[in-house]
């Protein structure tokens, strides 16, 4: 019954920037747990906005969201903190404090939400999320020192350190050579099944698209288009949709 | 031009906000006290070089300006206690708060624009860290309580850099030239400055503060967040410097 439940609903999200500038328009769009959902969509279409509205990083002008079942626009602050401590979100460039070193990245949140945690159990965690991505090798280096798959890999080991149970991809394979996106696209399925998590990937790239998606959402001017699997879309009547699949 | 004005104003009010929210994150948990105590080292103890160059210098040179005056109505012994008085009261405090509009003001602005820019603030915030209080709070508490220090060392050194100059075309000890300055001064020069340095290095981190952390998306509002960062705390040195003095000669 529980897989069954959607773990985000997203009712007429509404938003514009200024007077003339509407970027999204009634959006609808639901989640089931353990699914891994692809939103397609032009840059600019309103995708970023989208998934920044689900932990309230933008404030949505009208429109129902829902997380776990809980209507986020009626928490206060620390009733937020809650929920966004059970979403991870990657940012697209990884988003790495940069005057931190890449232990210190990951153990920043742990010190803060994870208290009670010795010194030890702080260490073990960071090298645990670390291999979990692949990357034990760059614990002591600066963000700058890093490659933009490596800043990708390091920032989803940060959110990935709190066990999140939603993780909200942005952009996860953009500015990466080809070989460097399947290595992410294979990580995202592979830290679904470790971690029973629940996705949202943006992506524009679409063999990454096609390997980590259940269910494919497109949106255009500010509303959802149209939604399917990967092997309907690709073979949709209409053109502008199969124009993403060349 | 309308519209320019109208964002003059917004930009105004949207900085009191920001001052206000200062105050109200201000007592609230958690404290902070690791990062505030870097930027404690970061603005004042890595300030310390540029401000003690400039400190001796300006001490140097004013004592060297003042002089050929002074000597000329044989009032050379007034020369310690002037260039002293000048330092503490006036010179000091402004230029070594303008030094740190250039350095800290502008350097809190790129560096928070860029976390701004490169999405770390939003970051902190889906982590449930309160970027405002680590951020923010922290350097401004540690720009405010930095500067004045900042002064007082430039005080000191300026103080130094008179009794260099003044031994170029004469000899006097240090313990009779410092008797000198001490003679002079009193509770009225150094209160009032030193209270002003309070507001000077308040506004210094707040203005690198608000630039920053409200700096728009693209790359080239970092520079941007760190120009308008000086310039705007340079001006509000001199405007709040002009209400000191005015207000020091209406109480004392
Ligand atoms: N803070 C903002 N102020 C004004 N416009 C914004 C802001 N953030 C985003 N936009 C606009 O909203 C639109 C959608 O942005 P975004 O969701 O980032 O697009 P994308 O689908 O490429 O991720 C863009 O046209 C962008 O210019
Ligand atoms: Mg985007």
């Amino acid at each position: 019954m529980e897989n069954k439940s959607p773990i985000i609903e997203i009712k007429g999200l509404y938003k514009s920037f200024g007077k003339d500038k509407d970027v999204l328009k009634g959006v609808n769009i639901h989640v089931k747990k353990g699914e891994n959902l692809v939103i397609l969509g032009k840059s600019g279409s309103g995708k970023s906005i989208t998934i920044k509205c689900l932990v309230r990083l933008v404030e949505a002008d009208r429109g129902e969201i829902k997380v776990f079942g809980t209507d986020l626009s009626k928490l206060d602050n620390d009733e937020l903190n809650v929920i966004r401590l059970r979403i991870g979100f990657l940012f697209q460039n990884g988003a790495l404090y940069d005057s931190m070193t890449v232990r210190e990245n990951l153990g920043f949140p742990l010190q803060r939400h994870r208290a009670e945690f010795t010194e030890s159990q702080v260490n073990l965690a960071i090298e645990e999320t670390l291999e979990s991505v692949g990357l034990s090798e760059a614990i002591d280096k600066m963000p700058s020192e890093l490659s933009g798959g490596m800043r990708k890999r390091v920032g989803l080991a940060r959110t990935l350190i709190l066990k999140p149970e939603i993780l909200l991809y942005d952009e996860p394979t953009t500015g990466l050579d080809t070989i460097t996106s399947r290595e992410i696209s294979e990580l995202i399925i592979s830290i679904q099944k470790k971690y029973k998590t629940t996705s949202i990937i943006i992506t524009h790239d679409m063999a990454c698209a096609k390997f980590t998606s259940n269910r494919i959402v497109i949106l255009r001017d500010g509303l959802v288009y149209t939604e399917g699997t990967y092997e309907t879309l690709e073979k949709s009547e209409d053109e502008w949709v199969r124009s993403f699949f060349i | 031009m309308v519209i320019e004005i109208k964002n003059t104003f917004d930009g105004i009010g949207e900085f009191v906000l920001f001052i206000f929210r200062f105050f109200k994150e201000l007592f609230k948990p958690p404290l902070e006290l690791r990062e505030f105590v870097k930027q404690c080292y970061v603005i004042g103890y890595k300030s310390l070089p540029l401000v003690a160059i400039t400190g001796f210098i300006m001490g140097l040179v004013l004592t060297l300006q003042s002089r050929p005056t002074l000597a000329e109505f044989g009032a050379e012994s007034w020369l310690p206690g002037m260039v002293a008085l000048s330092l503490i009261r006036e010179i000091a405090p402004v230029i070594t708060a303008l030094i740190c509009a250039g350095k800290v003001s502008s350097g809190i602005g790129a560096e928070l624009g860029s976390m701004k820019v490169t999405e770390q603030i939003d970051a902190m915030e889906v982590s449930a860290i309160n970027p405002f209080k680590y951020l923010v709070v922290t350097r401004i508490l540690a720009s405010t309580l930095m500067i004045p220090l900042l002064v007082v060392f430039a005080d000191g050194i300026g103080i130094l850099g008179g009794f260099v100059g003044y031994n170029i075309h004469s000899e006097l000890n240090i313990v009779r030239y410092n008797s000198l300055v001490f003679e002079t001064l009193g509770f009225v020069d150094i209160f009032p400055a030193t209270i002003k340095t309070f507001f000077f290095g308040f506004f210094i981190g707040t203005i690198g503060c608000f630039m920053g952390f409200t700096a728009s998306n693209g790359t080239e509002s970092v520079g941007k967040a760190a120009n308008s960062a000086v310039v705007y705390a340079s001006l509000a040195i001199f405007i709040i410097d002009m209400l000191a003095v005015q207000l020091t000669d209406l109480i004392f």
